[in-house]
């Protein structure tokens, strides 16, 4: 069974979106993504500026088995990006939700979170 | 509907939590845990690999040895009773029908091994090249179960389960021995680059032998490994896998395998190709690289020379997890291997850094 918080928005495509109440969410892959793919070897992060659609490639994340690029959950702007998954992309696979977030967006609208998946819902697609 | 062929290991595979896949039309464990740390277990500790998947063959006859010398391109009147060679058999026209090893158990009786996805088109090739020769040719693949335990610590763990001396038997030497009361043959051989053993036993046993090895594998680190491990492990130790390296249109002196092509003991199936090949250089080579960049460099991938023309294909890469970089192989024009070369990986443009294998340095054997 693969860990899915319940405070967090999901898309179809096994990203994450947490947001926070500023407007901006983090984005990251999930549990259920990282064992999927085995253990992670590479990050490509977005640049920082990035304007995204909802849907849009932001990146790749790589295994051993296969290279598979990320979709942003929704639209936004990227504000920051997490530098640490350059020399340790593993941390994917360790802390998919936390220390692992790929992107920090700023919400294009913020009420776009609402059209993700729930923790529920998403737990149904993935179990 | 073809359902993928299971080995006798198959619900221990299961039971152990492996990550099963279908391999060659066999449903294998590619991970149990984690790739990269299964690979590091075998170049620090040990690791126990199901190879129940690959066959086995009996050339048993008063020809066998002739037969021998004509089918494969190493020389098997090198043997001795007790004795291994590494060996590929060629069609005429120099490309590879696979990769195997040659037992010597006695006068005129041979056990090969050979790869799972090749077992019915080298039995086939084998029996028909057999004609005239006073031998016969047996698969014997359903027969064994097959487990690899290796890496520095891989010896001394099974020393505990067997009388033979394992220190005994030199690297590329066999014996018939018992290990945890199963009857085995005890092969100092490998695909990984590490001290170890491959050990040959009834399929019926396998599970017994495999459960023996875990139970006293704790003190020396054994984790089990799957083929994924396997594979970056035999890599970056610089050895071919059939179907990369060498395919039937790679010959070995093309895949730098020339130190198992011995033209001196006579004519054997594609001698003459592989000769002239040998004699006028050859048109493309293997090379082995790394980049120093974490991206892996899959197989397929266009190898570019300094203008950015297509000058060769990447056959394997992966990412050494001793190094921490990608390390690959290439099938690239031979003029080319000379040269600067880089792949564009994503829309990233990478020098492709040629080395002599094995990547890491690995125990004398």
């Amino acid at each position: 069974m693969s860990n899915i918080p319940a405070d967090l928005r999901y898309a179809k495509s096994h990203e994450w979106l947490k947001v926070a109440a500023d407007g901006t969410a983090l984005v990251g892959i999930t549990d259920y993504a990282q064992n999927s793919l085995g253990d992670i070897t590479f990050a490509q992060l977005p640049k920082v500026g990035a304007t995204l659609k909802a849907g849009e490639t932001f990146g790749v994340v790589e295994s051993v088995k296969a290279a598979s690029d990320v979709y942003s959950p929704v639209a936004g702007t990227v504000l920051e990006v997490n530098k640490a998954l350059d020399a340790n992309p593993e941390k994917i696979n360790q802390a998919p939700y936390t220390d692992a977030w790929i992107m920090k967006l700023k919400l294009a609208n913020p009420a776009d979170a609402a059209g993700l998946l729930s923790a529920e819902d998403y737990g149904k697609l993935t179990g | 509907m073809s359902l993928p062929q299971v080995t006798p290991l198959n619900a221990f595979h299961r039971t152990h939590g492996g990550r099963m896949v279908d391999f060659a039309g066999w449903d294998m464990p590619v991970q149990y845990k984690s790739i990269l740390e299964e690979h590091k277990a075998v170049r620090t500790r040990c690791g126990l690999f199901d190879v129940s998947h690959m066959g086995e063959a009996d050339v048993k006859g008063p020809e066998a040895l002739k037969f021998l010398q004509h089918l494969v391109t190493n020389d098997c009147s090198k043997l001795f009773p007790g004795r291994v060679l590494y060996t590929v058999m060629c069609y005429p026209h120099g490309g590879v029908v696979d990769d195997l090893l040659v037992y010597m158990r006695g006068e005129g009786d041979y056990l090969l091994c050979i790869n799972a996805g090749n077992i019915a088109k080298d039995i086939a090739w084998m029996q028909e090249q057999a004609r005239g020769f006073n031998c016969t040719v047996v698969d014997r693949s359903p027969g064994y179960a097959q487990l690899a335990i290796q890496g520095p610590t891989a010896a001394v763990l099974v020393q505990t389960l067997t009388k033979t001396d394992l220190a005994g038997i030199k690297y590329y030497h066999f014996a018939d021995g018992e290990v945890a009361g199963v009857k085995c043959i005890i092969s100092r051989t490998g695909y990984t680059g590490e001290d170890g053993v491959e050990l040959y036993c009834a399929a019926a046993d396998g599970v017994r032998l495999a459960e023996a090895v875990v139970a006293a594998g704790g003190p020396f680190g054994l984790e089990l490994t799957g083929l994924g491990a396997r594979d970056s492990l035999r890599l970056e130790a610089g050895f071919p896998l059939y179907g990369h390296e060498i395919t039937d249109k790679i010959t070995p002196i093309t895949a730098g395998l020339g130190w198992v092509v011995k033209f001196d003991k006579g004519p054997f199936i594609g001698s003459d190709v592989l000769k002239a090949e040998k004699e006028k250089g050859s048109a493309k080579k293997i090379v082995f690289f790394k980049t120093g960049d974490r991206r892996i460099v899959r197989a397929e991938t266009p190898v570019l020379n300094a203008a950015g023309a297509v000058v060769g294909s990447v056959v394997s890469g992966t990412l050494s997890p001793v190094l921490n970089e990608a390390i690959g192989s290439a099938l690239v024009e031979a003029p080319a291997a000379k040269e600067a070369l880089a792949v564009d990986i994503r829309g990233t443009k990478l020098n492709l850094h040629l080395v002599k294998p094995p990547f890491v340095a690995l125990k004398k054997n």
